[in-house]
């Protein structure tokens, strides 16, 4: 019966998440500070709506192993969502694409407020490989819009070809507890 | 001669792969492919280039394949009426890669009877491929009004699915068109991930191209890149020290294994065994995590380069990599166990999705996907390169063409994928170079590379012009010839099974839109 050969191998298997990374020294009181800030800003729970708004596809990977046991961020409170409707945060890989630009817009105008951008990878800070940077252009092309900056308001940006997991989730707490702090102050 | 014809005259290309160059003319082009097509051969890539600088109007470049090796063809067309007869009719897959050479380039197929846009929407003017393009006088801002077709009858109706698609996955459309919950046809958008990459090489130094060609497809990186140094070392007759030969196999067939394991995770997710995803991605994390330890980079980028490899492995290293290739080995033996026991599973994998092997040959299958409908290719079985001429690859075939098949297939490629690094790791010296200097690249040169990556075959062809810059680079990859397949796949299966059936192909978009 493979139900006992799965329970036998989840219990050898044992648990592998690993303490999550902290935004920044002031919330380095430990994961718990950190559960409480998603708690207060979001009500216990986060919600991210990922936009590939054309990137290579390396980002996706690794911001889909933030699902794997090591970094295990459903056990945080934050978890994936379908609809833009339904999310508090929008991780956006670039570079946005021409021909993505009025999906990743409309996605951003269907999220309630507050919400929150992270973008993730070189690509989404500033055009990456795919268009000349510096003085020879902004990170654009005839079919590139550049950085994700370029076509939606931008909190946090995560640098990286692809980042690591950990910095993704670096990013996005920093974005949630910079949140914090703008709803705080009166 | 992999082929005969009359007066084709074929020279043979220097390099890892046997590949020959010819020059026809375009009114020959059906005719020779119908004789590739006749002898069991298939359609690689079709792209073409600017050769207007030189006098010489536009060109057409042709990629086929035999049992004999790789066929490029190269025809001038003319600069004010660049047309080709169409192939399409001969390759099924040569359909998109013509409207898609129209999009860019502004070359037809005369009589093809698909002339919609293909990786143009509505964000430039023009053919941004021609040397003269202007990027900024062309912006435009129009809707990308798409014809799809229409199906109609009583009953039916349309589910419009993307871009941005519901998991973290890259964006593409799909129009469904339904009965109650059965699927009539879908129909494929693509192209919104097209970023200029083909644009992007032009001008850019030989060793920059290596990285932009290592980001084409980001879960290919290791092939791409491979297939890039390969066309370089082509033109430039260099060939890469035996290390580093070794080397690069070993990082493609980790490759293989990372992403191998993440779809069997994945198909298990699917089916709703979350079990499955997270037993395989445990899995992989641990092969990328030695990839970062060993390597310094999770998924392997920009450690080929041209010339050679730019990381190596310690002694401590190699010992890693044998114990997480027996740990490996041990668990998913386990997990392959649990899998074809779970009849639950098995029920959701058994017939759904099928493509016959008829109709795979037909719309030329290839990679891993095509291997589940018995399309025996594997570049390194049949062109075995340094260093496959010494591991003696062996392929996985399987007749039934549906999920299931397409899991067996992971499963067998992910074993021999051990079995070949444990390989691998025997034959590694520590003492070899890493590479061959390789600076720049002769004047007016073409050279092409294939690797067979995860996904199928990889191939970049490159264009030098007279000071040996790159003028033209054509990255190409299977998703192109496998889209299509997906197409025929769903039909008549249900609406909720389509997430199942399209990673169980787990095509890449970027690849295919450039």
């Amino acid at each position: 019966m493979p139900i006992f050969q799965i329970i036998r191998q989840i219990v050898r298997t044992g648990i592998k998440t690993e303490a999550p990374p902290l935004p920044d020294e002031a919330l380095r009181a430990g994961p718990q500070r950190l559960q409480e800030e998603i708690l207060r800003a979001f009500g216990g729970a986060l919600s991210i709506r990922q936009v590939d708004a054309g990137s290579c596809n390396g980002c996706e990977l690794e911001i889909r192993a933030l699902n794997n046991a090591y970094y295990n961020i459903e056990g945080l409170g934050i978890k994936f969502v379908a609809s833009p409707r339904h999310a508090d945060l929008l991780l956006v890989t670039g570079p946005v694409s021409r021909h993505m630009a009025i999906a990743l817009r409309r996605a951003y105008d269907a999220m309630p407020e507050p919400k929150l951008v992270v973008a993730v990878g070189d690509c989404g800070c500033d055009g990456g490989i795919f268009a000349p940077n510096g003085a020879e252009g902004a990170g654009e092309s005839y079919a590139s819009c550049g950085k994700v900056s370029n076509v939606i308001p931008v909190d946090v940006v995560v640098s990286g070809c692809p980042p690591t997991p950990t910095a993704i989730l670096q990013g996005i707490l920093t974005a949630v507890s910079a949140q914090q702090g703008v709803s705080a102050s009166p | 001669m992999p082929i005969t014809y009359p007066n084709l005259h074929l020279t043979r290309l220097g390099g890892a792969i046997p590949a020959w160059l010819g020059e026809i003319e375009p009114g020959d082009l059906p005719p020779i492919c119908q004789n590739v097509a006749d002898g069991g051969g298939r359609l690689l890539a079709l792209w073409g280039s600017d050769a207007r600088e030189l006098g010489d109007g536009f060109a057409l470049h042709v990629a086929l394949v035999n049992e004999a090796g790789l066929i490029c063809l190269s025809m001038a067309l003319d600069a004010v009426q660049p047309v080709y007869p169409d192939i399409s009719r001969i390759f099924p897959a040569a359909g998109r890669m013509q409207r898609a050479a129209y999009d860019l380039l502004g070359i037809y197929a005369h009589e093809g009877h698909d002339h919609r846009k293909w990786v143009r929407h509505g964000a430039w003017r023009g053919f941004p491929l021609r040397k003269d393009f202007d990027a900024a006088q062309n912006r435009a801002d129009e809707p990308d009004a798409y014809p799809f077709v229409q199906v109609e009858g009583q009953g039916v109706h349309e589910i419009p699915v993307g871009p941005i698609h519901a998991g973290t996955i890259e964006p593409g459309h799909f129009r469904f068109s339904v009965v109650g919950e059965k699927v009539l046809r879908l129909e494929e958008r693509l192209g919104y991930t097209h970023k200029g990459i083909e644009k992007r090489f032009e001008g850019l130094t030989l060793q920059q191209g290596a990285k932009l060609a290592g980001r084409v497809s980001g879960d290919s990186t290791v092939a791409y890149a491979w297939a890039y140094a390969m066309a370089a070392e082509s033109i430039a007759a260099v060939t890469p020290p035996d290390q580093a030969l070794w080397l690069r196999a070993l990082f493609l067939e980790r490759e293989r294994i990372a992403n191998h394991l993440g779809d069997l995770g994945d198909l298990g997710n699917d089916v709703a065994l979350s079990f499955g995803f997270a037993q395989f991605w445990i899995l992989k994390e641990q092969v990328l995590r030695n990839n970062a330890a060993l390597f310094g980079h999770r998924y392997l980028m920009d450690k080929i380069i041209p010339g050679g490899v730019a990381a190596d492995l310690t002694e401590p290293g190699r010992q890693t990599l044998h114990e997480e290739c027996a740990m490996l080995e041990r668990e998913v033996r386990l997990l392959r166990g649990i899998y074809e026991e779970h009849a639950g599973m098995q029920d959701r994998f058994i017939a759904a999705g099928r493509v016959e092997p008829k109709l795979a040959a037909q719309l030329g299958l290839c990679g891993l996907a095509g291997r589940a409908s018995a399309q025996a290719w594997d570049a390194r079985v049949q062109f075995a390169c340094a260093p496959y001429d010494r591991l003696d690859v062996r392929m996985a075939t399987y007749r039934n063409g549906d999920v299931a098949a397409r899991v067996i297939v992971r499963f067998d490629e992910l074993f021999e994928s051990l079995r070949l690094q444990s390989e691998i790791l025997d034959h590694l010296t520590h003492d070899g170079e890493l590479a061959t200097t390789l600076e720049k690249l002769p004047g007016n040169g073409f050279g092409v590379g294939m690797v067979e990556g995860w996904r199928g075959e990889v191939l970049v062809a490159i264009h030098t012009d007279a000071q040996g810059n790159l003028t033209r680079v054509h990255p190409h990859d299977p998703s192109w010839q496998n889209w299509p397949a997906v197409e025929h796949a769903i039909m008549g299966n249900i609406v909720p099974d389509f997430p199942l059936i399209n990673k169980s192909f787990n095509l890449s978009y970027s690849g295919q839109d450039l």
